[in-house]
């Protein structure tokens, strides 16, 4: 990180006199972090701006696990940032704008050294990371905006009229209006190779010609944050390399553990419950299902059931669920065994004993994988043309999803004047809040009322905490059975 | 399953010695005549017999390639990423703290389409059939997804490739298509995927921008050729897959239309008269659409592209170092030739009228002493990649050239 062409002796007067004599040291309020620490640090501001700094990125990691909205992320994290990361434009006359600049670029740096280490931790940094400057940018003054981003080479060109007329109709076609009666408006319009926007280009959001985006002017933003990603993509890349070599000042290596460690406290976006103890066995699970899965679950459960087979991510979803829940490998490879009754022995073990190992850790890298979250299941590997995976709510025809709700819940308490508050929220796209609200109705007979959720108002975010709460709330019941007898 | 006698280990042999076109198969790898890590850093895997699986081979060259493919004798071999280091010394790599990881760096960009996907739609056969009837899907995936790659994302080095049975595969061997990163390879999947939602979700197309109450949102522009594509053989279709033929078939069509009056009418028309054929249904619900509105239209448009939309096999495309079958591998259940199929007249192809292994000895024996796949049908197959090899290597020479001019300037 120390580059020696970089290192320059730290000058505390000239530092300190920030307001007047050295304005260009950090000229603007945003900033890409392209050139390392070069001056001196204490250890202790090595540790506090890095910690400070922590803060903020954890609340935007759990607003992501929230799944709020933008501007719900936004709001939080920028009173965040004013108690614990302010950062003012350069017309800011009573603060020290110098000294905030110096604080948020050291405390950046120190965090790329505590997350480099892993590939997810990278992610994660990266992400939370790109937010912030995305906060900065939309709360930065527009004049200075406009400068920074002149200081920077973006690669991009200004698109010609010529070529807004020749693609006018395509443009008409994605709702960027660039003519006016044959005549080119003034819009900017912005071309850049479509590497740079890989997330417009994904939602078909930009003109695609020969490899090139036509990018809007109120998508700029798009080419921006992307630079901003690849760079310190980039940059954790080669950290994380001379990390390596980097002989083992304990000092530092302990703060270091103790932040990476920080970051992952607090987010549930992986499940760990409590063991309940209790072994399942293979033939326990179709009357679990019955009674504790969530919609998610039980459908992957009946079609495998039905179909007696469930592709590869259907497997998956279900095999880790279950796994968490507490189904031992010899279970598991009990439980897949029975319910592809089809195959022959042969082509169980060749093909699917493997993977069910796998997601044991017993085979490949041996990683112990984690079950699905929500949001995971939400979000990736979304379910192809005949898959069964996925989250219903999400990803079934209203129709469908409607159905399905009465055939297996029905006898759980839900009628269909529950499905019109369940459609509701579906079609607001809070998933989370309908699954939510479906484990409220189906355990109204044991107490759980209305704004509950799965405990203290909660709601759910991983099908394994809907499971296991549903299977505590019977034991108690069972408990409370007991002691009156 | 027992394989066919078409490609007993014997047949198999013969044919990695006489046939295959190793020498072909590494320049269009390698992009250059000299062995680089391209070639030498790529990841081979072999599937024996028994179902063996050998991963991380690598070869310094086509012989040293050619010689191991002999000796193992695999029933199909894989191409993967070139890599960091070499395959075969990846233990080193990563234990070693040399900060030299061993990661995929380079691959062709590669497409999967398999006839399976079309399940829901094709009538004429299901899972692992195939027939001339099917291939009118996958010459249609092949249009759009082909002009699709030229004209949006500007890349030509296209090689496509019959899978040996009911699919076909692409590898896109262009400069910037080979350095994608995993992230950048989702991002085209994205854009090119079309056809989403599982099983219980009846409308599979929804890619259409914000609307308003009475105008639908429009169609990107980049699935207008798509759209134009699928109206074209829209008619021939519905004659030959009879999609809409059966109570379910229709029922299904029914589902993706929003208007309810519509639907209505015309689920009473039709239960009574079960024998209509599909493009008579089709016309019906065209004549009950007409007049009411954009939205209905554009329902229309969302139709013919869930009917005949490519159906990509998206975690194929998304990773560098998924590993795909190489062109020209023995496909063991058909005994056919996994040949490279020409874009432009991929109508005309004939799955059925590949030459098998079988096929291909014989015509060598016929041919006498000497003779290798120039005397077999397989010739124009291997012409043809070389043909593509060709414009990959003047892709090669022109970036050369522009990079020693720009490092000529500036010395200069």
């Amino acid at each position: 990180m120390y580059n020696n062409s970089d290192r320059r002796k730290f000058d505390p007067v000239k530092f300190d006199s920030s307001k007047s004599a050295n304005s260009f040291e950090w000229p603007f309020r945003l900033n890409f972090y392209d050139k390392s620490p070069w001056y001196e640090v204490s250890l202790e501001d090595f540790e506090r701006y890095a910690l400070d700094r922590l803060r903020v990125l954890a609340e935007i990691e759990s607003s992501f696990a929230r799944n709020r909205s933008w501007e719900e992320l936004k709001s939080v994290t920028t009173r965040q940032c004013k108690d614990h990361l302010p950062l003012n434009s350069s017309s800011a006359s009573t603060v020290d704008t110098q000294t905030e600049r110096r604080n948020d670029h050291l405390g950046h740096f120190v965090l790329r050294l505590a997350f480099c280490r892993s590939e997810d931790l990278r992610r994660r940094f990266v992400k939370a990371e790109t937010a912030l400057f995305r906060v900065r940018y939309e709360s930065d003054d527009t004049k200075e905006r406009e400068l920074f981003l002149q200081s920077r080479d973006f690669k991009w060109t200004e698109v010609n009229s010529e070529e807004k007329l020749q693609y006018a109709s395509e443009l008409k076609g994605l709702g960027i209006q660039q003519t006016e009666e044959g005549v080119p408006t003034t819009e900017r319009l912005y071309k850049v190779r479509w590497t740079q926007v890989p997330d417009l280009v994904n939602k078909r959001r930009v003109l695609l010609k020969d490899g090139w985006a036509y990018v809007p002017s109120k998508e700029q933003l798009s080419i921006v944050l992307r630079a901003f990603e690849a760079n310190l993509e980039n940059a954790l890349d080669s950290t994380a390399r001379s990390i390596m070599r980097m002989d083992g000042d304990t000092r530092l290596t302990e703060i270091l553990n103790h932040m990476s460690r920080g970051f992952v406290a607090g987010v549930a976006s992986e499940y760990s419950g409590p063991a309940t103890g209790d072994e399942i066995r293979a033939d326990m699970v179709d009357d679990l299902a019955k009674r504790h899965f969530p919609l998610c679950m039980r459908n992957l459960h009946e079609c495998l059931m039905r179909d007696r087979h469930l592709k590869h991510f259907g497997r998956l979803q279900y095999g880790l669920f279950l796994k968490v829940l507490g189904l031992s490998i010899d279970e598991a490879i009990a439980f897949w065994r029975k319910s592809f009754s089809n195959l022959t022995d042969d082509k169980f073990n060749k093909e699917y004993k493997y993977n069910i190992r796998h997601s044991f850790g017993l085979e490949g890298k041996r990683a112990n994988y984690p079950a699905k979250s929500c949001q995971q299941i939400l979000l990736t590997d979304k379910p192809g043309p005949s898959d069964c995976h996925g989250c219903p709510y999400r990803h079934f025809a209203p129709d469908n999803l409607q159905t399905s709700l009465l055939a297996t819940y029905s006898s759980q308490g839900l009628t269909s004047t529950d499905l019109a508050e369940v459609m509701r929220t579906v079609k607001e796209g809070h998933y989370h809040v309908a699954c939510t609200r479906v484990f409220e109705i189906t355990h109204a007979a044991a107490g759980v009322k209305k704004g509950d959720g799965i405990g203290e108002g909660e709601s759910v975010t991983h099908p394994n905490q809907y499971a296991a709460k549903s299977i505590e709330i019977e034991k108690a019941q069972q408990g409370d059975a007991m002691v009156i007898e | 399953m027992a394989d066919s006698a078409e490609t007993s280990p014997e047949v198999m042999l013969q044919f990695y010695r006489m046939l295959y076109p190793f020498k072909s198969i590494f320049t269009w790898l390698n992009q250059e005549h000299a062995p680089k890590d391209l070639f030498t850093n790529r990841e081979f895997a072999f599937t024996l017999k028994e179902d063996v699986y050998l991963r991380y081979n690598c070869f310094s060259n086509a012989e040293e390639l050619k010689k191991q493919v002999c000796a193992l004798n695999p029933t199909r071999f894989e191409i993967g990423p070139m890599y960091s280091s070499r395959p075969s010394e990846r233990k080193l790599a990563r234990s070693v703290k040399s900060g030299k990881l061993f990661t995929p760096l380079k691959r062709e960009l590669v497409f999967d389409i398999d006839m399976t996907d079309y399940d829901g739609v094709r009538t004429c056969c299901t899972s692992a059939g195939i027939c001339k009837r099917c291939w009118a899907f996958i010459a249609n995936a092949v249009r759009v997804l082909d002009s699709a790659l030229r004209t949006q994302f500007g890349y030509h080095q296209l090689l496509w490739v019959y899978s040996g049975r009911r699919g076909i595969h692409l590898w896109v061997s262009d400069d910037e298509a080979m350095g994608l990163t995993d992230e950048l390879r989702r991002a085209v999947v994205g854009a090119l995927t079309v056809i989403e939602g599982g099983k219980e979700m009846a409308k599979k197309v929804n890619v259409r921008g914000m609307g308003t109450k009475s105008h639908p949102g429009d169609l990107p522009p980049s699935l207008w050729h798509a759209r134009d594509e699928g109206s074209r053989m829209w008619y021939p279709l519905l004659d030959d897959q009879e999609c809409f033929l059966s109570e379910d078939g229709w029922r299904t069509l029914l589902k993706l239309v929003p208007d309810k009056k519509i639907v209505e009418t015309l689920e009473k028309r039709w239960e009574k008269q079960p024998g209509i054929e599909s493009s008579k249904k089709w016309n019906e619900l065209k004549a009950e659409v007409k007049g009411t509105g954009a939205r209905n239209l554009a329902a229309l448009e969302d139709i013919i592209l869930q009917y005949t939309y490519p159906r990509l096999d998206a975690e194929v495309s998304k990773h560098r170092n998924h590993l795909l079958k190489a062109p020209f591998c023995v496909h063991p259940k058909t005994g056919r030739v996994c040949v490279p199929v020409d874009p432009n007249r991929v109508e005309n192809f004939d799955p059925n009228a590949v030459p098998t292994v079988m096929q291909l000895l014989q015509e060598l024996d016929k041919a006498g002493e000497g003779a290798n796949w120039e005397h077999t049908s397989l010739k124009p197959y291997v012409d043809m990649l070389d043909r593509h090899i060709v414009g990959i290597l003047d892709d090669v020479r022109r970036r050369e050239r522009a990079r020693v001019v720009l490092q000529h300037d500036l010395n200069w």
